[in-house]
Parts: C-alpha cells; sequence; structure tokens
C-alpha cells in the first residue's frame, strides 16, 4: 500500500494571499485519513486560512486568493470542474465562534441534514447528533426554541451537531472548544475519539493539552516577519506524530512554543 | 513638587453644570418624542371630528356606494378607495420583487463591487426625480408607450373584469407602473440595508453545512432581514397610498366606478387634492371622512405589517 492512500488532504506549495497580504506562503503538508490531525501555533499565524482553504470557505472572502494545490483523496479541490458546494458537503467545518441560525434548535439540525438530501429519520438524527456534541441533555426540552437562545458554548456545541449530522467525510474544526467549560471540552473530546473511526478530523487549537489528548498527528505552525512586505507570514515548522511534536520536538520554535516559552 | 494638590486627571469628579445638562438634555429628548405622538393625536382629533357630520350623515354607506356628487350634495367614496386600494396594493406587487431582487444582486457578489455601487446609486437617483416630473412623463411616454399592452389585456383577458374596459389614456393601471417606479428606491435601499446587516457569521454558517447560493439567500439571509425589509415595504406603501401629484396626472380623476384598470378612476389623496380647494359645506366633512378612511387604512396595514414581522422573522 502506497503512502498517498492513507492521506486525506494533500497540500502542495500552496500559498495563500488576502489582496497583496501573504497570510501562508509554500505550504506542504499531507493529512492522514481516518486521524485526528491538529493544527497549532500562535495567534494570527494563518492556522484559519488554511482550514478555511481545505473547504473552500476563503472563496467568500473577497480579495483572497490561493496558488498551489489542495488535493483531497488525489483531486485537485480548486480545478474548474469542482463544485465548492459539494465540496462542503464533504469537508463540514466548525467555526471558531458559534454561528448557529437564528431558527430552532431542530432546525439547526434539520437545516444541513435536508439540504444534503438526508432521508432518514429527523427526529432521530437530530437526537443522535445533539447526543454526540454533549448538549442533548441542555436542548431535549427546547428543541422549539431558538438556537440563539443558549449560551456561548451550548451554541458552539449546537454547531458541532450540525456538522456532524450532515455527516461528511472530513470535519475541520477552528477552535472549538475555546468557549467551553472543562467538562464539555472532555465531551467534545470524547465525541472526536468516536468520531474518528469514520471520519478525518482537523482541528485547530490554543490548547496543548488538547492537542496531546485528542490529535494523532500535529503540525506546528509559525509566522515570521517578511522581508520587505507587511506584517508577517504563515509557514510550516513541522509536522509529525503528536508524541514526538510533544516529546522530542526537532526545531528549536516548536521547542520554545509548547514549552510556553515562546516569544 | 507638589503633585497632590494638583490632580492630573481632571474630570474623575464631574462637574454640577454637566450633569444639569445631563438631566436637561433627557427632559428634552422626551418632550420631542411626546410632541409627535401629541402632533399625531391632534391630526387624528381635527379630521375625525371635521368628518363627524359625514359620518353621521352616510354610515357605512359612504364606504360602499360610489356616487360622488358636489352638486346634489351627495357623496360615496368607493371609487377613491377602490383605487387607493388597488393601486397602492398592485404596485407593491410589482415593485416589491423588483426592489428586493435588485437589493440581493446589490449585496450579492455576482458582478464587481463598482458595478453594484453604480446600479444602486442609479437606483437612489430615481428617487430624486420630483413626482410632477414622473406624472408628465407618465402622460406623454409612459402610458402611450404601454397602450398596445394594455390593449392587448383588454383584448385577451377583457372577460374579467378588472380588465374590462377600452383603455383611452389615463387611468388605474399607468397609476399602478408609475407608482411601482416611485416605490422601488424606498424598497431597493431599505432592503440593500437591512441586508448588509445580516451577520457574515450567518452566511459562513449556511455555505459551511453545503447550501448553495440560493438556499442561502432564501432560507438564511432574507429571513434573517426580514424585518427590515418589510419596514421598507411599509414605507413605500405609505408613500404609495398618499401619493397625489403623479397619480392625480395620470389616474383620469373619475368619479365614476368601474371595476376595470384600464378605464379611469380616482385614489383619496387624488381625490383631496383635486376638491379640496373648492369644496364647502358637506363637501367638506365628506372630504375629511375619506381622508380619516385613509388613516384608518394605512394604521391597519402597519398593524398587519407588525404581524406578519413577529410571524416570519427568525428567532435571535
Ligand atoms: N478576511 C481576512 N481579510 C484579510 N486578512 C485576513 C483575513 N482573515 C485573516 N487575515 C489575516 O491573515 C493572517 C492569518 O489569519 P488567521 O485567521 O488564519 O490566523 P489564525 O492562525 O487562525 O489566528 P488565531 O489563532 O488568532 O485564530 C492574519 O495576519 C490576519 O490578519
Ligand atoms: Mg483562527
Amino acid at each position: 500500500m502506497s503512502y498517498n492512500m492513507n492521506t486525506c488532504i494533500s497540500f502542495e506549495n500552496v500559498s495563500i494571499k488576502y489582496g497583496g497580504f501573504d497570510a501562508v506562503r509554500n505550504l506542504y503538508l499531507d493529512i492522514p485519513k481516518g486521524k485526528v490531525t491538529a493544527l497549532i501555533g500562535p495567534s494570527g499565524c494563518g492556522k484559519s486560512t488554511v482550514l478555511r482553504s481545505i473547504n473552500r470557505m476563503n472563496d467568500l472572502i473577497v480579495g483572497c486568493t490561493i496558488t498551489g494545490r489542495v488535493l483531497y483523496e488525489g483531486i485537485d479541490l480548486y480545478s474548474p470542474e469542482i463544485d465548492p458546494v459539494e465540496v462542503r458537503r464533504m469537508i463540514g467545518m466548525v467555526f471558531q465562534q458559534p454561528n448557529p441560525f437564528p431558527k430552532s434548535i431542530y432546525e439547526n439540525i434539520a437545516f444541513g441534514a435536508r439540504i444534503n438530501g438526508y432521508t432518514g429519520n429527523m427526529d432521530q438524527l437530530v437526537e443522535e447528533s445533539l447526543k454526540k456534541a454533549a448538549v442533548w441533555e441542555e436542548c431535549k426540552d427546547k428543541l422549539n426554541e431558538s438556537g440563539c437562545s443558549l449560551s456561548g458554548g451550548q451554541q458552539q456545541r449546537l454547531c458541532i451537531a450540525r456538522t456532524i449530522a450532515t455527516q461528511p467525510d472530513v470535519i475541520l474544526m477552528d477552535e472549538p472548544c475555546s468557549a467551553l467549560d472543562p467538562i464539555s471540552t472532555l465531551k467534545i473530546e470524547e465525541t472526536m475519539h468516536e468520531l474518528k473511526k469514520e471520519y478525518t478530523i482537523i482541528i485547530v487549537t490554543h490548547n496543548m493539552q488538547q492537542a496531546v489528548r485528542v490529535s494523532d498527528m500535529t503540525a506546528f505552525y509559525n509566522a515570521e516577519a517578511k522581508g520587505g512586505g507587511t506584517g508577517k507570514v504563515g509557514y510550516l515548522v513541522e509536522f509529525n506524530d503528536t508524541e514526538k511534536i510533544f516529546n522530542s520536538p526537532k526545531q528549536q520554535a516548536t521547542k520554545d512554543y509548547i514549552s510556553g516559552r515562546f516569544g | 513638587m507638589n503633585t497632590e494638590s494638583k490632580p492630573i486627571f481632571k474630570l474623575r469628579k464631574r462637574s454640577d453644570t454637566e450633569k444639569l445638562i445631563d438631566k436637561s438634555f433627557k427632559g428634552l429628548a422626551l418632550i420631542m418624542a411626546n410632541s409627535v405622538a401629541l402632533i399625531l393625536f391632534a391630526i387624528f382629533l381635527v379630521i375625525f371630528s371635521g368628518s363627524t357630520e359625514s359620518m353621521a350623515r352616510y354610515g357605512l354607506q359612504f364606504i360602499t356606494t360610489s356616487d360622488w356628487n358636489p352638486v346634489l350634495d351627495n357623496y360615496g367614496a368607493f371609487t377613491a378607495i377602490y383605487g387607493t386600494i388597488t393601486t397602492s396594493i398592485l404596485s407593491l406587487l410589482i415593485a416589491v420583487p423588483l426592489g428586493v431582487g435588485s437589493a440581493i444582486f446589490i449585496t450579492e457578489d455576482f458582478v464587481p463591487i463598482k458595478i453594484r455601487n453604480l446600479v444602486s446609486n442609479l437606483i437612489e437617483l430615481l428617487a430624486a426625480i420630483p413626482s410632477v416630473v414622473l406624472g408628465l412623463w407618465a402622460i406623454f411616454i409612459m402610458e402611450p408607450f404601454l397602450r398596445p399592452f394594455f390593449l392587448f389585456l383588454n383584448k385577451f383577458l377583457g372577460w374579467l373584469p378588472i380588465f374590462g374596459s377600452e383603455p383611452i389614456g389615463p387611468g388605474i393601471a399607468p397609476a399602478i407602473i408609475i407608482l411601482a417606479i416611485m416605490i422601488l428606491p424606498i424598497i431597493t435601499s431599505i432592503s440593500r440595508d437591512s441586508l448588509n446587516q445580516v451577520p457574515q457569521n450567518l452566511r459562513l454558517a449556511a455555505y459551511g453545512v453545503g447550501a448553495t447560493r440560493w438556499t442561502t439567500i432564501f432560507i438564511v439571509i432574507l429571513p434573517a432581514a426580514i424585518s427590515g425589509i418589510i419596514g421598507g415595504i411599509l414605507l413605500a406603501l405609505g408613500r404609495a397610498m398618499g401619493e397625489t401629484m403623479a397619480v392625480t396626472m395620470i389616474i383620469g380623476n373619475s368619479n365614476n366606478f368601474s371595476w376595470s384598470l384600464l378605464a379611469p378612476g380616482n385614489t383619496i389623496s387624488a381625490l383631496l387634492a383635486n376638491q379640496f380647494g373648492e369644496a364647502d359645506g358637506s363637501q367638506v366633512s365628506s372630504l375629511m371622512y375619506a381622508g380619516f378612511i385613509l388613516m384608518i387604512l394605512t394604521l391597519l396595514v402597519n398593524i398587519f405589517a407588525q404581524w406578519l414581522v413577529k410571524k416570519i422573522r427568525l428567532k435571535y
């Protein structure tokens, strides 16, 4: 079996710009299938940008351009015949800020499932998804109330449930637990362990312990001042098994970052 | 050096004058807000008291009969009420899809931002044309241009009472078209602003679960902006009901009732504008009564719209 068969997402010399501003430069990265991959790195180094490029959410940002290739199971996601809507149906996303629809909790889950053509029992799907996202207890008595009436952390779990309900192949999570208490965080992490049996998960996190707990692979990202240009440009420092990244990092920058001696 | 007696922050304690200004500003705002309500109430009262004579004489018959005859001193306002309702509702029916559609076009990125801004500015310029100019344009250019279409309607759909008469020039139908043009800018600009207010996060959420652009617009973005859009539609309706000059120039000002939209008709505002100057005695009272009905009509529409907004607005 070739190494490629196990690769889910593969970045080949990807650079991303916002207008004239370089956010990510020359990224090469192979994300394995059926595993949890964590992206860590200081704020503003381009983790969200990289994550958004996987399901073509960057298309919605005016002025954002991407060069290089992002391959999903060998298919170039940015080739002209690829429909971004289909990409997003296969690669779901949980955003950094909770963004439930201002509709009922039930409808929040059902909406995505319906537009993905779900034909099964909707009540059951809603219950299962909410349970997996560890928010069923809080929601079960108010499924008809607005998703926006939940607390911030509950909203985020609702958004996770919404993504799970559409049953994508890959789930992208941008700091999904940054607004959650330790108990819900643990529940979400359990969910991730559960989910990785079927899905590939890519998670951005600022929480080192979380990266250690949930991920199999870790990519450390950093930003450096670019000569001549404005601001900082993000680049990949090191990518390896999580265990190796945290126990025996090869790069000094990685060592500094994970031990909190950064900057 | 004595730094303690000279404080660096001079405004830690607020002076009495500042507090007084605060207080009087509050009072001023209260007076202004209440005077608006007072003026509205006063207008209502004056119109009501002016129309009591006619109300006592005709009662509800005033609304259901269409004989408006100052010579015989006999008044029924059904022609004008029918004209007001049909012109305003049908012009809305034309202008709402057009206006909301343009607003969607302007707020989505179908074309580069420069073209969108151009379209948006052109539509707003439409609002700057004085209504008397639009009225002239309607008489000399628009109506002759649309005449073949009206003839066609009469010929093939003439069995419908609303198209049951031969178009002769001025009429309700051209008034509807000119009203639609006049209210288009209000609907477009208010819809555009409310669509722009919808948080970007919500759009991302919809695209993120795999929604297409159309699903996102119709299931998520429009419902999120709906209260603003309905507010705009209401303003437009108010304008359509009250618009006088352009309507009076093109509608024909006829008090002979006809169901046909192709026939000349009247609206309450046109009726008032045309007759108030020379009216006396019970005619004034009847005109007041018609004005009172116009006020009630707008009130009812407002209540209905508030109810509608509550029904279909997304829950935050
Ligand atoms: N929509 C945008 N338009 C312009 N520049 C942007 C946009 N989004 C991000 N950037 C820029 O790209 C760079 C990377 O941003 P990104 O959001 O990917 O960082 P991040 O690693 O996710 O940071 P954080 O950990 O704080 O979320 C930043 O310098 C930011 O200013
Ligand atoms: Mg981020």
